[in-house]
């Protein structure tokens, strides 16, 4: 038989019943539906929120204090109290280990910041110039703070976008130049960071960045840094660099190996892995899910094929007849299985894609339909074509001529 | 063209063994019209099965067109039925849904041949078993009874079979078009065809050249119908 032929034969006999053929196809359509849109939501939430992590800086380790612990004490206070971490620090980091492309110290607290009668409270952070490429801020109007500023403990305050809407009004314009008072202390604001969205609890845009050496002066009181954040040259060098700077401050604080540090290094490619690592968990469970609803599409197709060959004994008897060999009947029948899943599939992948693409289209998250598993879809359907339409189809070729030319 | 040397078969059913066929011998020329007769039970339509290759003997030897098919498998049978046998049945057995020229052109497909040539030939076998052209493209469940059983024949015809076997063609008709129907066979013997005729009606039978009586598995009688030669 010419595979024309056997396409021929197939199609004509599945659009002769179409609202069987129809609701046949229906189960494999939702499965490979699910499949794609519920991978491609996954993805997307695994992108994003691997693009949240990295927005704050990329390929970022963060210093910070270890807890207090009183001598001969077995006492500690929590993390970060500490108050262990200095400039001197920061700068031996910089000086003495390979790999780095920016060191940034860091101190932060929140104060009640007035201007013109408005007030807020929100987190101020005293930081360098270097703090902008470190953590991918920009200025939007106004400029940053040079290098010279902090040296000269100078009054200037770059205030995050949220800060000014709550201070000034949405969007006001003319801020740059305006005197803001934190804790008290008057601050000219000279620059306004760009909006980068919220990302959680430290909110980049409701931050207010002024000199460190200022923020150690007034508000701190000493010379005592709240993190250090360091910035690899790329991702291969963050362990070795994490394992040298240990070893340094191990050195610099006189703590014997093997000894309590007294402070911490967060490592930025662990939390993304941690966070990919459980979207990606919940996305194979989400498919494996939809996998599922496959098999059940899969049992509907061999259930409708098993009534299609009783159904047509006669003519299975009347092929035979005229010559067909049992493999002409076998192919006929597992063609029919195969065509209702491949267009099962297609619709599908279709359908799988447009709700990859509403989810989208609406914000809700940036669904990513990837090539894969769109091939993986198209397979899967079309194996479990041949799967379940494989013991209806060698049923039907193993019939007895005579018996089925008999069947009434 | 058929030669048939003492057949057996034989069925178990529940251990006990029944032979329907009992040593039948019997030889057919090329071009006769014969009718295989008996009564319901009497093995005829197990000999009907293995001349049409469906099935093969228990015991003898059946050699159709020079071919010993009684030890044939499976697969060998259906080649022979593709190329040596075309069948006619008393339900027609047409595809519903599928039109006229689709039925015809059926045992080509399985024979691999090209579409056009298939439809060519198709057209030539319906013109042949009487058919109108009108009727080609209709579909065969929109046909009469007569007109269906036309498009069987034409069926049977279309891959220049060395024997048409008809089993009760008959059957499901009424007299006046069976009658039209049996005038086709005799057409189609006339112009060469070779023709067997299963049937149990004594009326259908005598439209033959040569009757052979079946019972009990045993051929009863062997007799050429005086009363066709004459007419011819």
């Amino acid at each position: 038989m010419r595979t024309s032929d056997l396409l021929e034969e197939t199609l004509s006999a599945v659009t002769a019943n179409k609202t069987r053929s129809g609701l046949t196809m229906l189960g494999i359509v939702i499965g490979i539906a699910s499949v794609i849109a519920l991978v491609a939501i996954g993805a997307g939430a695994q992108n994003s929120i691997a693009a949240n992590i990295q927005a704050l800086g990329a390929n970022l380790l963060t210093i910070s204090p270890g807890a207090q612990r009183t001598f001969g004490s077995t006492v500690s206070s929590g993390q970060g109290s500490a108050q262990s971490l200095t400039a001197g620090d920061a700068d031996a980091i910089a000086k003495n280990i390979s790999g780095i492309k920016y060191v940034s110290p860091e101190t932060s607290g929140r104060y009640q910041i007035v201007a013109k009668g408005n007030n807020t409270n929100t987190s101020v952070l005293g930081v360098k110039p270097v703090y902008l490429p470190v953590h991918n801020l920009s200025v939007e109007s106004g400029s940053f703070f040079a290098d010279s500023q902090v040296t000269n403990y100078a009054k200037v305050a770059v205030i995050g976008p949220t800060v000014r809407d709550d201070l000034f009004g949405e969007n006001a314009e003319n801020v740059v130049g305006q005197t803001i008072t934190i804790k008290g202390v008057p601050f000219t604001v000279i620059g306004i960071t760009l909006t980068k969205g919220g990302t959680g609890f430290n909110n980049p845009d409701n931050n207010i960045y002024i000199p460190l050496t200022t923020a150690q002066r007034y508000f701190i009181g000493n010379e005592n840094l709240g993190t250090i954040s360091v910035q690899a040259e790329n991702a291969e060098v963050m362990t070795q660099v994490q394992t040298d700077a240990t070893a340094l401050l191990m050195q610099r604080h006189k703590i014997a190996e093997g000894g309590t540090a007294d402070f911490r290094i967060l490592n930025q490619s662990d939390i993304v892995s941690t966070a990919s690592s459980v979207t990606g968990v919940l996305t194979q469970l989400l498919a494996a899910v939809a996998g599922i609803s496959l098999v059940v599409g899969g049992i509907g197709i061999m259930n409708m094929m098993l009534t299609t060959v009783t159904e047509r004994t006669r003519e299975i008897g009347l092929r035979k007849a005229i010559g067909a060999r049992s493999k002409n009947i076998n192919a006929q029948f597992l063609a029919e299985a195969v065509l209702l899943t491949f267009f099962g599939g297609a619709i599908g992948v279709f359908l799988g894609w447009l709700i990859s693409f509403i989810v989208s289209y609406f914000n809700i998250v940036a669904a990513s339909v990837s090539l894969n598993s769109i091939l993986l879809a198209f397979s899967v359907s079309a194996g479990v074509g041949i799967i379940f339409g494989y013991y209806p189809a060698r049923k039907a070729a193993r019939m007895s001529p005579i018996e089925a030319l008999r069947y009434e | 063209m058929i030669e048939c040397s003492s057949i057996t078969k034989s069925y178990t059913t529940g251990g006990e063994e029944t032979q329907v066929l009992k040593g039948v011998s019997f030889s057919i020329k090329s071009g006769e019209f014969v009718a295989i007769m008996g009564p319901s039970g009497s093995g005829k339509s197990t000999l009907m099965h293995i001349l049409g290759a469906l099935d093969t003997p228990t015991s003898g030897s059946y050699i159709l067109d020079g071919k010993d098919v009684s030890k044939l498998n499976d697969d060998e049978l259906a080649d022979i039925r593709k190329e040596k046998i075309g069948f006619v049945f008393q339900a027609f057995n047409l595809l519903p849904r599928a039109t006229v020229l689709r039925n015809v052109a059926l045992p080509l497909v399985y024979a691999e041949m090209p579409k056009p040539e298939r439809e060519k030939k198709a057209k030539t076998a319906l013109l042949h078993a009487g058919l109108d052209e009108s009727r080609f493209y209709h579909l065969s469940n929109q046909l009469s009874g007569g007109q269906m059983q036309r498009v069987a024949i034409a069926r049977a015809l279309v891959n220049d079979p060395a024997i048409i076997l008809a089993d009760e063609p008959t059957g499901n008709l009424d007299t006046k078009t069976g009658e039209i129907v049996l005038k086709t066979f005799q057409e189609l013997n006339s112009q060469g065809r070779t023709i067997i005729l299963i049937t149990h009606e004594h009326d259908v039978a005598s439209h033959a050249k040569r009757i052979i009586h079946i019972k009990d598995g045993n051929i009863l009688s062997d007799e050429t119908n005086h009363h066709q030669i004459i007419l011819n």
